[in-house]
């Protein structure tokens, strides 16, 4: 026990942080799995960061409460603006939920509950490593039965063919609102949680950067199945760990790696189909 | 006081269009919204530094050479990147995507090479001479800021308007597919305008450098943004749109940091495209695009 224990007091906060960046890459696939490209759910974590370390902050509520509040307070913000906002689509939803994201960034730094650009410092550690698996492990089954369920298929149909799926009878708004706000609620405990360990937060950790890099690991692990995004949530967060001597180069790697995906693996790391075939190729190797 | 701030305004809008020009150019003609833009623009500004304290060359061969450098960058962007996607036929986000690795890529490079510090022109190539009008203080800097905007933007409407590969560019602008049908050499304008493109965000990185006198790898990213929302106010893909669109976001930024606060000058600019989005999507003086699914 004693090597686990002095790994833990190193490592505990680098596992803590795969454990949020799989929640953040699982909420961004919830929305990519409804064909939406947004940009918002960097933002949608602040909200719930921020909402969550003032509860605990200021009111002292119990953790579980606090944790819900900072899924619920994003999940509210998604409704008001979703309806309007998920008219769009392509390219300019991907405007929009970026300008959306920086108005949230800009807000939270001239707010003065928000502690403005410094930020809020001081908030209590609160979050365990079970918390982190216990919720990761429910919203991994949660998407499983969701993609196998009726409206997983709904999203499925309106990813591929929007015209077709409204054609089909399926009422496109309200899954895409269900899609992005659902994604805003994930985003939002991944949020709470992570507040909820670093002692700190700013504005500057839910800009534009981030939710790119939050699009960035969904990329790389691939998004035709769950096991994806966390396969890519893992390796962009531990990449940084192993490649410290490259010091001011290191996010030249990130860059690169989201350039080579995106032009050799257009279905990113984890492709279902192509990982059966190389067993099938492994076991067909043994007869 | 109210002119010094239109003297502000428009030495920053000007560069604001400039910038947005080559943005809208290449989503107009390629499909691609290229957020790699604000880096290119950043790369364009470390070059002519360079340029200038490494080289000794005089202000405006960096300015040239800025411009060639950042041009070079988004020629190798489409040929090595955007090609290859093109050839596979993307869906139209892939491409976006890639252009965001390229962004993080140079801003990582840049930081690398250059270090994160603030870095500055010597005094002894700026532009000097200021002198009043009225109560307006002018600096020479601000009338060759303006100037070479101006005359740079009329340079490309001239070649859109008037010349064989202007017409070319907007029939590719229209349908590429029948552009190519038509004899016109597709994949040469692709390269072309990705080069005059970066080449337009390169001198924009010189000339916001040389006006705040001050260099960063992460200058990219606010004006990245700016581009956006001068590109959506405009409409995208829309050439007049963007000069109107960048000497207008100049304006309100420039007033609402004046009279309101001045953080709060992004926010105006952001909550202004945020509305014009959900409003009119086609931009301010856009015709009403068709709905695509």
């Amino acid at each position: 026990m004693e090597w686990f224990n002095d790994f833990w007091s190193t490592y505990s906060t680098l596992v803590f942080s795969v454990g949020v960046h799989a929640l953040l890459a699982l909420s961004i696939w919830l929305t990519l799995s409804c064909g939406l490209l947004s940009l918002a759910n960097a933002a949608f974590m602040g909200v719930g960061a921020y909402v969550s370390a003032l509860l605990t902050l200021h009111l002292e509520w119990s953790f579980g409460s606090v944790l819900l509040a900072g899924g619920i307070a994003p999940t509210l913000v998604a409704l008001i603006i979703g309806a309007p906002v998920l008219r769009l689509s392509g390219v300019y939803l991907a405007m929009a939920t970026l300008a959306f994201g920086e108005v949230v960034r800009i807000t939270v730094l001239n707010l003065e509950i928000t502690g403005g650009p410094e930020g809020l410092n001081g908030i209590p550690l609160a979050t365990e490593g079970w918390h982190i698996a216990l919720i990761l492990a429910v919203t991994v089954y949660g998407l499983a039965r969701l993609r196998r369920s009726k409206v997983g298929r709904a999203f499925e149909a309106i990813k591929e063919d929007e015209v077709a799926a409204r054609l089909m009878g399926i009422n496109v708004d309200r899954y895409k609102l269900l899609a992005f706000s659902l994604g805003a609620f994930i985003a939002g405990v991944a949020g709470a949680l992570n507040a909820h360990f670093t002692f700190f937060i700013s504005p500057r950790e839910y800009g534009f950067e981030n939710a790119v890099d939050i699009l960035t690991m969904a990329v790389l692990g691939g998004t035709s199945s769950l096991i994806g995004p966390m396969l890519g949530s893992s390796i962009l967060t531990l990449l940084p760990e192993l490649l410290r001597s490259l010091q001011d180069f290191r996010s030249l790697v990130n860059g690169a790696v989201l350039v080579l995906v995106v032009l050799f693996l257009p279905k990113g790391l984890w492709e279902s189909r192509r990982i059966r075939a190389f067993f099938k190729r492994l076991k067909g190797g043994q007869a | 006081m109210l002119e010094q701030q239109l003297l502000n305004a428009l030495t920053l809008g000007s560069v604001y269009a400039l910038f947005a020009l080559g943005f809208t150019l290449v989503f107009g003609v390629l499909a691609v919204i290229n957020l790699s833009h604000g880096a290119v623009f950043m790369v364009g500004s470390y070059a002519a530094l360079a340029m200038v304290s490494h080289l000794n060359a005089p202000l405006w061969v960096a300015m040239l050479g800025a411009m060639v450098v950042s041009g070079t960058i988004g020629l190798l962007v489409d040929v090595l990147v955007l090609k290859p996607l093109r050839a596979r036929n993307a869906p139209h986000l892939i491409p976006m995507i890639a252009t965001i690795g390229v962004g993080i890529m140079l801003t990582s490079a840049a930081q690398g090479l250059f270090g994160a510090e603030v870095l500055r022109f010597p005094e002894d190539v700026m532009p000097a001479g200021e002198f009043m009008v009225g109560d307006v203080h002018v600096r020479a800097l601000e009338i060759a800021i303006v100037a070479i905007a101006f005359l740079l933007m009329a340079v490309l409407f001239t070649i859109l308007k008037r010349t064989q590969l202007g017409r070319a560019l907007r029939a590719i602008a229209e349908s590429p597919k029948a552009a190519y049908l038509l004899g016109i050499n597709v994949e040469g304008l692709f390269h072309i305008t990705s080069f005059v493109a970066a080449a337009l965000g390169g001198i924009a990185g010189v000339l916001i450098g040389l006006n705040f006198n001050a260099i960063t790898p992460f200058m990219g990213q606010p004006m990245l943004h700016k581009g956006i929302a001068v590109i959506i106010l405009g409409g995208m893909g829309d050439i007049r749109g963007a000069l109107i669109g960048g000497l207008f976001l100049g304006f309100a930024e420039v007033i609402s940091k004046a009279y309101l606060s001045s953080q709060m000058g992004d926010a105006v600019a952001f909550g202004l495209l945020f509305l014009i989005l959900l409003v009119r999507p086609s931009g301010l003086f856009g015709r009403k695009l068709e709905r695509k699914a």
